[in-house]
């Protein structure tokens, strides 16, 4: 006969008792105060010098269209370039080979150190530097190939790349390094390696900072509007030095954005769960 | 044994910078022999282990596995450092089991087994994922094919590795220590499978702490202690009746 576990004892037994949920009183309170406090905001704004005809028109104007669409493609052409060039830097700055470093860290040391809006001017200004591009024959005047659209692209993309390797570097970092060796014992080159072993997993830490950096991109777009490239803001501001509407236009370049950021949060969070494979214990 | 040995280390010497990790170590291995090595931690049986399949890169010495001198070509009378590539076309021959499994945590049991073969080795899908289903047969964990390794127990995950590693079709396998993590009722299961493999007359050398199961299952053991082989023998001569004291004061500190 085994003994028994726990001997009867002389406390209550409270096994038949009801369990009274936590009352969150000072939360009530908050939502009270931050509802009051918005209810003031939008009479604020609702019976300020604010023509709201006038967003309502405006919101969907070609012209603001048109920039909505600029604002878009070039988010993603940009972002597309500072991937590339963030993956390349990344890989060569964790390479053996001392060159290859070198030539990352330079990479990013210069791009990194300077303002993107004194890069974008310096793009759109190369032509003073070089009046022409290529060779002999084949030379094309450098301020018809140096449009608004290419500044910007080259401005934001290479920059983007400089933040975007560093990104990458943490997220190769964050994989055990019993992981490249398994890739080794069983034959890989680094290469193979990186891309079949090493980045799958990095893509979870990666994508929370990159999501973030793409967002960012979005916004700094806008500044691509001091070198006449044609997204959003240019267009909303060109709309009000000739009507005059500046807040109403600022608005609704403002709920554009908002729209484009409300849409990649989920799409972010997709993606995550993409590469979540095989983490924790999900099946 | 005759003819030429599958492994062949002469006078191997390595630094981690002022730490001496081996010193001159020499020792052959012949083919289908099965090696144990024993020691205190410290004492370059692990080091040895990567040296052999060039995670690790010597200082001196040559290690020669299967007539082929690795990490260099000769030249005339001097040595040239092989390309990547080479040298990943040379671990080809061994096969690795690292203590800490070293699944590849995105892939299931099946994947994790057939990526070699498909991605280095280059060969048809279909017929890896066909030999990987009876690799994993043969550690007993067919049920387990597509699991992710979060899902598998640590003894489980040490099988797929060895499964991982075997379909590789290697000529040598080496083990570190391949049940040193583990939970002590898992570790029956993954030394029944390395039992299984020597039997069936594999080349293997296993850095190990199962005295048990280098007594029962080792041709030959070596104890390595501050960088160098200090005793080697059969299984019986070197735990049985030791001759070095350096080898009884090992055993009898971890038999007590």
């Amino acid at each position: 006969m085994t003994q028994p576990v726990q001997a009867r004892s002389a406390l209550p037994d409270i096994s038949g008792y009801r369990l009274v949920p936590e009352r969150h009183w000072g939360r009530w309170a908050a939502v009270a105060l931050i509802a009051l406090l918005l209810a003031g905001l939008a009479r604020a704004f609702a019976v300020g010098d604010i023509e709201w005809t006038y967003v309502g028109q405006f919101l969907t104007a070609p012209a603001i269209m048109q920039g909505l669409v600029n604002t878009i493609w070039m988010s993603i052409a940009a972002m597309a370039l500072g991937i590339t060039l963030g993956v390349g830097t990344a890989v060569m700055r964790m390479s053996p080979n001392p060159v290859l470093q070198g030539v990352a860290m330079g990479y990013t040391w210069l791009f990194r150190g300077t303002p993107i809006i004194l890069q974008l001017l310096l793009w759109f200004n190369l032509a003073l530097v070089f009046p022409k591009l290529g060779w002999g024959d084949y030379s094309l005047r450098t301020v018809d190939v140096m449009t608004p659209m290419l500044a910007a692209l080259l401005g934001l993309g290479i920059n983007q790349g400089a933040y975007t390797s560093e990104v990458v570097r943490a997220g190769m970092l964050s994989v055990d390094t019993g992981q490249y060796e398994a890739a080794k014992s069983i034959g890989m080159t680094r290469l193979t390696a990186l891309r079949r072993i090493v980045f799958p997993q990095a893509m979870r830490v990666i994508i929370p900072p990159l999501g973030n950096e793409f967002i960012g991109m979005v916004k700094l777009t806008s500044l691509a509007s001091v070198i006449q490239f044609a997204e959003i803001l240019h267009n909303a501001q060109n709309i009000y030095y000739a009507n005059s509407r500046v807040i109403e236009l600022l608005i609704v370049a403002a709920i554009w954005y908002l729209v484009i950021v409300s849409i990649l949060t989920p799409a972010q969070m997709l993606l995550e769960r993409r590469f979540s494979r095989g983490a924790g214990g999900s099946r | 044994m005759s003819g030429r040995p599958l492994v062949s280390i002469v006078n191997v010497e390595k630094h981690f910078g002022s730490f001496h990790a081996l010193k001159g170590v020499s020792l052959d291995v012949q083919a289908g022999e099965v090696l144990c090595i024993i020691g205190a931690s410290g004492s370059g049986k692990t080091t040895l282990l990567r040296c052999i399949n060039q995670l690790v890169h010597t200082d001196s010495g040559a290690i020669w596995v299967d007539g082929e001198l690795t990490g260099h070509r000769i030249q005339g009378h001097s040595l040239h450092p092989l390309s990547e590539a080479e040298i990943a076309r040379q671990r080809l021959s061994t096969g690795m089991v690292f203590q800490r499994f070293n699944l590849f945590p995105h892939m299931t049991a099946l994947e994790n087994i057939v990526e070699g073969p498909v991605q280095v080795q280059g060969r048809p899908r279909r017929e890896c994922e066909a030999e990987a289903r009876t690799l994993l047969e043969r550690v007993g964990l067919a049920h387990k094919a597509d699991a992710y390794p979060a899902n598998l127990s640590g003894g489980q995950q040490q099988r797929v590795a060895i499964a991982r590693a075997l379909a590789m079709k290697p000529k040598l396998m080496l083990f570190d220590e391949p049940t040193s993590a583990l939970d002590p009722e898992l570790v029956g299961d993954v030394l029944a499978v390395m039992k299984e493999l020597a039997r069936s007359g594999m080349t293997m050398i296993v850095v190990t702490h199962e005295l048990g199961f280098a007594k029962e299952v080792a041709d030959r053991v070596v104890f390595m202690d501050h960088g160098s082989i200090v005793e080697s023998g059969s299984a019986s001569e070197v735990l049985g009746n030791p001759r070095e004291a350096r080898t009884q004061a090992f055993l009898s500190a971890v038999l007590s």
